[in-house]
């Protein structure tokens, strides 16, 4: 089982598909809410849905002109239907309509890569945008060679990459998921075996219209990253921002958006923006978070918030958000035509005050993407921690013996944690194996925190439960 | 308005009693648990003095009103009486007691009670019996509705209803139930009480005093009329109007039906104390239905007996653990319960000896256990009466619940603080099962992790892959048995950490 990676775990095993799971779980778990919501705020605004009348918000990038759509269509999961043989398969009908859509509303910048969709995405991409003029989209996609540090496989990822997405030139070409292991980690991809000076001189032919990257990591292999910029010049990089993120980032998985934008605006590189939504957190926050973001404004969909507050720094070229449905695409293109930015004092409401009871959750930062599964013992992982979080986020969360309440709230986590999990895939069962952590796009040490959840079933159990 | 009494306070006492051993919870326990202990048998095992000495005195006085109105097997019988067409136009007639099966029985029931057979015991008494029909056959059917009401519950976000595993604890026990379930309804639905005053042990050893009841129905002759009706309505068969107007009193069970149906006030339950007790009259013909009850109550030994050696032949693992899951899981091999050394018996139990000297088997342990530890053992010696084991859960120590219900002393009323010092077994461990030990993962603890004893240490050791691991060791003196680390261990089908009982319990 550890032997054969296939190109779905190391793309799990790099962590970069954070970018496709946030945007998944953001399309999943917000959607239905925000139809409803959002069809009553524009209705409330002037009576005319910004659908039928509104402007996409266009920015420009300033390396070359190109006029680029706030709202970047995020390819890394669609629908899927299965083959005559049983297989999954894109459903390319379904693509074709949501692109189509996506350009028609002024969407022009679409986001794929060689391994997204089991390796589906670039062609599927490729068929739908190819029904339309090339002049009316951006296309970006990635070298994603984490398998190996062979020159081969990179030239082979980046050849396939014309052919699947039926074009003599890409617009945008990003090194997939740099940051971790920095610069060495960096010489062994791209220096030593040299790619990077390859993807250099198609820059100079103008295969690669612009070079960038995409960076998850700590804070000094992102300075490691930005040193090398004298060097390579990147034209533009791709960065995890959010409002939670803004100031509390973890500090070692990844770094406060705040930090990297200034620096990269410092730099003057325009910035694409990936997990806009946290992996979903964002638009299925904490009951009390729920409450004070509708307070502020009754109308505004949560997750409008979230995008609202990326697309407000002026650095920003492009949001992706990965959309699979229709309803998600039309959710995200009613805030992002006639875009209405955040106050400095509604950015502060977000990042600090929001964000600050946020912190307080001890929700764990899964987005129930489910790379970690199948747990070779069964467990069933993203749902102990999703049932975890929706009790802690729903306010039915016992926190303490002496608390008022503390029987009711004891029994209905008890009871629903045994409804939600069969007893025997519960976290009780995990034996540390270690296997899941690589697989885990958000770094989660999952065996601790299923050990911290089984600790804390535990005190309600024995009726020990008690507030430190 | 004897039998009006009668009836309410035995439909009270059977509906309170069968509750008991439906409600899985165990709440109910708290209110009516009494009604267990009251029971004849789980009160001798339980040398419960005073409910004995109560018992005893209730029947001097007013004869086997036990047997009508505590009883929940006897209140059973009368129901399923009713409902037959005998019972319903009171078609009746005398019989003859059947000594040799009576008496012979009695004898028997002794014996096992002294040698401490109580597998055979616990067949033969009442309220063996119905705990088990109940336990058997009842509780899936009340566990089902319950997950019907949990479905629905959950689909309203209600907690008030949680879904409970129904699975087969032990088929031997399973059919001894169905057997006796079916032999008591055939006797009862033919010929009324002929279980209680042929083979109930219980029911004989209450006749030894019933028949000098202080207080008991007496026909006066000088009203008799002779019309038999008392006779027709009576379903303990003895009442004899031909022999003498002669009632048995060891048989009467005081249903009452025969002086509410006299239209002549020739009955009376009245006091009688120091009267000859009427001998029933042997009639030199046999009565008509004779030959037709005794292949009856033959043929019900028979089935009873028939029971025993199929069980050997029918003896299973128990079922796989049925789970819904899709694409995205991993099968779990569902475990399998190790041969143990030595029983294991709940805290509480103090030692096997005393645990299966005292369990009448009827099965209120194996109903209240909320984690699935409890079953009816299939070993012939100790068959139906409980046993631990760990395949679908452990004996969690927040849970005294067995210790709670037990009504026969088997088990001893514990509290949480004091299980913790209980040692009822200890875990050993089969390394060459051990995941760690044997290569197949680096690290795990989980037995470690979940030991509420700190029993479990993890020691370092150089594999044979030359890795140095740290695996699993069982501190013996803190072990207290309780089974987490056999259920939580990974290995599957066999735990690589097993409990083995302890012959006698003792304090940690």
């Amino acid at each position: 089982m550890k032997k054969n990676i296939d190109r779905r775990e190391f793309l799990k095993k790099t962590g970069e598909g954070a970018a496709i799971a946030g945007a998944v779980a953001m399309a999943g778990a917000c959607a239905p809410k925000k139809t409803v919501e959002t069809v009553v705020s524009a209705a409330a605004n002037d009576g005319k849905d910004p659908l039928e009348t509104g402007k996409m918000e266009l920015r420009t990038n300033p390396g070359n002109g190109d006029k680029v759509s706030l709202l970047g269509y995020g390819c890394m999961r669609f629908t899927m239907k299965k083959d005559e043989n049983g297989k999954n398969i894109v459903d390319q009908e379904n693509v074709n309509n949501l692109i189509d859509y996506a350009l028609a509303h002024g969407v022009n910048y679409f986001d794929t890569a060689p391994v997204y969709l089991q390796g589906q995405s670039e062609r599927a991409v490729g068929i739908a945008l190819a029904r339309h003029p090339r002049n009316t989209y951006f296309i970006a996609t990635k070298m994603s060679n984490f398998q190996s540090n062979d020159r081969k496989v990179a030239m082979q990822l980046y050849n396939d990459a014309f052919k699947n997405l039926q074009t003599d030139y890409i617009d945008y070409y990003l090194l997939h998921s740099l940051g971790r292991g920095g610069a060495e980690a960096f010489k062994a991809r791209f220096e030593d075996n040299g790619v990077i000076d390859f993807l250099l001189g198609e820059r100079e032919k103008g295969k690669i219209r612009q070079l960038g990257l995409s960076f998850h990591g700590d804070k000094q292999s992102f300075d490691e990253m930005m040193a090398l910029h004298d060097k390579y010049h990147w034209d533009f990089v791709q960065i995890q921002m959010n409002y939670f993120d803004w100031k509390h980032a973890d500090g070692v998985r990844n770094v406060n958006a705040e930090y990297l934008y200034q620096e990269l605006d410092k730099r003057g590189i325009p910035i694409v923006i990936m997990e806009p939504l946290q992996g979903g957190r964002l638009a299925k926050p904490a009951e009390n978070v729920v409450n004070r973001l509708k307070e502020r404004d009754p109308q505004a969909s949560l997750a409008s918030w979230a995008f609202r507050f990326v697309g407000s720094y002026p650095r920003v070229m492009c949001v992706l958000s990965g959309m699979v449905y229709m309803e998600h695409l039309q959710d995200n293109l009613r805030t992002f035509m006639d875009f209405k930015p955040l106050s400095e004092d509604e950015k502060y409401f977000l990042d600090t005050d929001i964000s600050d009871i946020m912190a307080n959750y001890p929700t764990v930062d899964c987005n129930d993407c489910k790379y970690c599964m199948p747990c070779p013992y069964g467990i069933d992982i993203p749902g102990i921690f999703m049932h975890y979080n929706n009790s802690v986020n729903q306010g039915n969360f016992p926190r303490s013996k002496e608390q008022e309440d503390y029987q009711k709230l004891r029994r209905a986590y008890l009871v629903s944690y045994d409804r939600a999990i069969p007893t025997l895939r519960q976290a009780s069962h995990c034996v540390g194996c270690k296997q899941c952590i690589p697989k885990c796009p958000q770094s989660i040490q999952i065996p601790r925190q299923l050990r911290r959840i089984d600790d804390y079933v535990e005190k309600l159990k024995q009726n020990t439960l008690s507030s430190e | 308005m004897l039998k009006k009494i009668r009836v309410i306070l035995a439909t009270l006492c059977f509906v309170a009693i069968t509750l008991l051993f439906l409600d899985f919870s165990g709440t109910l326990h708290h209110w009516l648990g009494w009604l267990a202990k009251i029971q004849f048998l789980p009160a001798v095992l339980a040398l419960n003095l005073v409910v004995i000495i109560a018992l005893l005195l209730l029947t001097i006085l007013f004869g086997r009103v036990y047997c009508s109105v505590i009883c929940p097997l006897g209140v059973f019988q009368d129901g399923v009486a009713n409902l037959s067409k005998k019972g319903k136009k009171g078609k009746y007639s005398y019989s003859k007691e059947i000594k040799w099966l009576r008496y012979g029985v009695w004898v028997v029931f002794v014996i096992a009670l002294s040698a401490g057979l109580n597998a055979l015991v616990a067949l033969l008494a009442p309220y063996s019996a119905w705990g088990r029909i109940v336990q058997n056959l009842l509780s899936p059917v009340w566990q089902w509705g319950n997950n019907v009401l949990a479905a629905i519950a959950e689909k309203h976000e209600s907690y008030a209803f949680y879904t409970k595993d129904v699975w087969l604890k032990s088929l031997p026990t399973f059919i001894v139930a169905l057997v006796t379930l079916v032999a008591v309804v055939v006797l009862a639905w033919k010929n009324g009480r002929t279980y209680c005053n042929t083979i109930c042990p219980v029911g004989t050893t209450l006749s030894f005093f019933s028949r000098f009841a202080a207080f008991r129905p007496v026909i006066d002759a000088s009203k008799c009329k002779s019309c038999h009706l008392c006779e027709k309505k009576c379903k303990a068969a003895c009442i004899d109007i031909d022999g003498g107007k002669k009632i048995d009193y060891s048989r009467c069970v005081d249903c009452f039906n025969c002086i509410d149906n006299c239209k002549f006030g020739a009955l009376k339950y009245r006091f009688a104390w120091g009267s000859k007790a009427d001998q029933p009259a042997v009639p030199e013909t046999a009565s008509a239905d004779k030959g037709r009850r005794a292949f009856l109550v033959g043929s019900a030994i028979a089935l009873g007996g028939a029971a025993i050696p199929a069980r050997a032949q029918t003896e299973t693992e128990d079922e796989p653990v049925k789970i819904e899951g899709e694409g995205g899981f991993a099968d779990i091999i569902p475990k399998k319960a190790p041969k143990r050394t030595v029983a294991i018996t709940p805290f509480g139990s103090e030692s096997v000896e005393q645990f299966y000297k005292h369990c009448t088997a009827c099965q209120l342990c194996v109903s209240v256990c909320p984690n699935d530890v409890l079953r009816p053992s299939k070993d012939i010696m100790h068959l139906m009466q409980p046993e631990m084991s760990f395949e679908r859960g452990y004996c969690r120590p927040e849970c005294v619940k067995c210790s709670e219900v037990c009504p026969a002393g088997a088990i001893l009323k514990i509290t949480p603080e004091e299980k913790t010092q209980w040692k009822v077994g200890t875990a050993t461990i089969q390394p060459w099962l051990c995941l760690v030990d044997n290569g197949e993962v680096e690290e795990c603890g989980n037995c470690a992790r979940h030991c509420p004893a700190g029993a479990i240490q993890l020691v370092k050791k150089v594999r044979e892959d030359g890795k140095t691991v740290r695996v699993p060791s069982v501190e013996e003196e803190k072990c207290i048995g309780c089974g987490a680390c056999e259920n939580l261990c990974p290995a599957r089908p066999i735990s690589a950490i097993i409990v083995n009982g302890y012959q006698i319990h003792h304090k940690a």
